[in-house]
């Protein structure tokens, strides 16, 4: 079975990012940029599948600028055997990349497609979701436990109430929650070894992808600043000041 | 005209409250209808909650044996043949409505707008990014259906003395057999929902261990708050994981917020930004959570929180 895994860049998480004055973007210049969080818990359970026999290839997708070259070598060090980049200048809306990974899943016939559940500078939460209905095959969101068995998945998911545990025929979606593994740090020879493996590139445009999506960002703002607040010297002018705001 | 279809979560016989709080995000969008749908194996209890929701034109129930567990690759097709008749499609920012929602939007061909925090106009929205450090204004097109999940923390739920009709619809689609509901573990407390709570009271890694945290309980049981957690405090094994705050856990607005032993990285200020009042302790007191706490107090935890028993 072949694994594809989203693999996007983002701005770090550990950056506070700032918008532009303009309201038209948020600055990522000069910015650290590493993969989505999610992602490379992604990529971590795809490796941990072929580890286990239950896969024999994996492969890194990511849809993007000419610079994301280098991105995709650290998921090649990471441990995928290849990649694949969908070449294009322009932003990438869940939905136009959910038509992309459908185009690879037709090409790739993978048995899973492994995406994180979200991406951390857009926050969206829909392309798993988006490909699996597109794809017409299972999703399984959210998850923080896989196991493959014959032809299926039994997945274990993280929703408000608890832990849901559903079954799924493959071909299948999987996004991947925080708690599913710890990602294993890439090792110095693994970065050698990383560039003599394959990176196919595509341009977008040949894909002939639908290009519309129906909604457009028009604004970026910062968000409303809270007011400073006081500190206070002990517990009962704490109880006093909570009890006066009508709070206890 | 606006006709907004909003979709009920529900589990075990019972309406979420997140529902009524994507209801009142209905309203603001000025519509002719507000209609609620009810997909269930056993829709009746349900719809009859949901048509007491203020604002609801109609609740429509779709009975179906297939519908008895909330699975999205079910109930997406039939949501996405509903919505033909309609202008909006809401859902509930919840791991529910984040599920089904975006599969919901693909079969009908447009992208979704994600965690409404505020409605502009029909097809104008605001909504978060970045772990909610900037907010984005977007458009839809006047042509397409909006597809969007209502973030429930930005909204209050609509009060429930309406009394709206209840209508059985049959919806004709082939429904696929490839994903099974297996089991669902829930977390029991007692406690007020964490979601939904008037105060809620926090621990994170400066709690220590699991069982310090009974002194968390004790206190939150004490003034009758949730209890929520950060990721480290989860991750440490404290506590249950549908019990985190922030942004990849849950985003709630009490109107109380004590956290205790939280540092306050990026990603657990996002889930707390639209608390009312925000309470640190801490004994750091370069921690980043006193830049937004509106009370703050530098001590041990150990020491302070019987001493807040005592002063109650």
């Amino acid at each position: 079975m072949k694994i594809l895994v989203g693999y996007k860049r983002v701005v770090d998480y550990n950056v506070r990012i700032q918008v532009k004055a303009d309201g038209m973007g948020v600055v990522t210049d000069g910015v650290k940029l590493s993969a989505n969080p999610f992602d490379d818990i992604a990529l971590e359970e795809a490796l941990r599948l072929r580890e286990k026999g239950l896969a024999e290839e994996v492969v890194v997708v990511t849809i993007g600028s000419a610079d994301l070259t280098a991105h995709l070598r650290n998921g090649l060090a990471m441990g995928a055997n290849r990649a694949i980049h969908v070449q294009t200048g322009d932003a990438v809306s869940p939905l136009t990349a959910a038509r992309v990974f459908l185009k690879l899943a037709e090409k790739e016939q993978p048995g899973l497609f492994i995406l994180g559940k979200q991406a951390i500078d857009d926050d969206a939460n829909q392309t798993g979701q988006m490909l699996a209905a597109l794809w017409d095959r299972p999703q399984a969101t959210f998850a923080s436990k896989v196991e493959l068995t014959d032809g299926k998945a039994v997945v274990t998911r993280e929703v408000d109430s608890g832990l849901e545990t559903i079954e799924a025929d493959l071909p299948a979606v999987i996004t991947t929650d925080l708690r599913l593994n710890e990602p294993r740090f890439i090792k110095l020879p693994d970065i050698m070894k990383a560039k003599s493996k394959p990176i196919e590139v595509i341009e977008l445009a040949t894909l002939g992808v639908d290009a519309a999506n129906h909604v457009t960002t028009t604004h970026y703002a910062a968000p409303a600043k809270r007011s400073k607040g006081a500190m206070v010297k002990d517990a009962a002018e704490l109880v006093a000041a909570l009890k006066q705001k009508g709070l206890l | 005209m606006s006709k907004v279809l909003v979709i009920a979560e529900h589990l075990d016989g019972k309406l979420n409250a997140s529902t009524a709080r994507a209801v009142s995000a209905a309203v603001a969008v000025k519509p002719e209808v507000i209609d609620v749908v009810v997909l269930s194996d056993a829709p009746e209890v349900v719809a009859a909650e949901a048509a007491k929701i203020v604002g609801v034109s109609k609740v429509l129930t779709v009975a179906r044996v297939e519908n008895a567990h909330a699975l999205a690759a079910i109930l997406a097709p039939q949501i996405a043949k509903l919505a033909a008749g309609y202008t909006h499609v809401f859902a509930p920012s919840t791991t529910f409505g984040k599920d089904v929602a975006p599969r919901v939007a693909a079969l009908l061909g447009v992208s979704q707008v994600s965690d409404v925090m505020s409605v502009e106009a029909a097809r104008r929205f605001t909504r978060p990014i970045y772990a909610g450090n900037a907010i984005v204004t977007v458009e839809a097109d006047a042509s397409s259906v909006v597809v969007a999940t209502i973030r429930t923390a930005s909204w209050p739920a609509a009060a429930s003395t309406g009394a709206a009709a209840v209508e059985a619809v049959a919806i004709d689609v082939a429904l696929p057999t490839h994903t099974r509901f297996v089991g669902l573990q829930q977390g029991k407390s007692d406690r007020p929902d964490l979601q939904s709570a008037s105060k809620v009271v926090s621990g994170g890694r400066g709690v220590g261990s699991k069982e310090n945290f009974e002194i968390i309980y004790k206190f939150a049981d004490r003034i009758g708050a949730a209890v929520g957690a950060s990721r480290a405090a989860v991750d440490a094994g404290y506590v249950p994981n549908e019990m985190q705050v922030g942004q990849t856990g849950k985003i709630i607005a009490p109107e109380l917020y004590m956290a205790i032993g939280i540092s306050g990285a990026i990603q657990h200020l996002t889930g707390i930004k639209d608390a009312g009042t925000i309470v640190a302790i801490n004994k750091d007191a370069e921690a980043p959570i006193f830049e937004v706490a509106d009370l703050g107090l530098v001590g041990d935890l150990f020491k302070i929180l019987p001493e807040l028993e005592q002063a109650l």
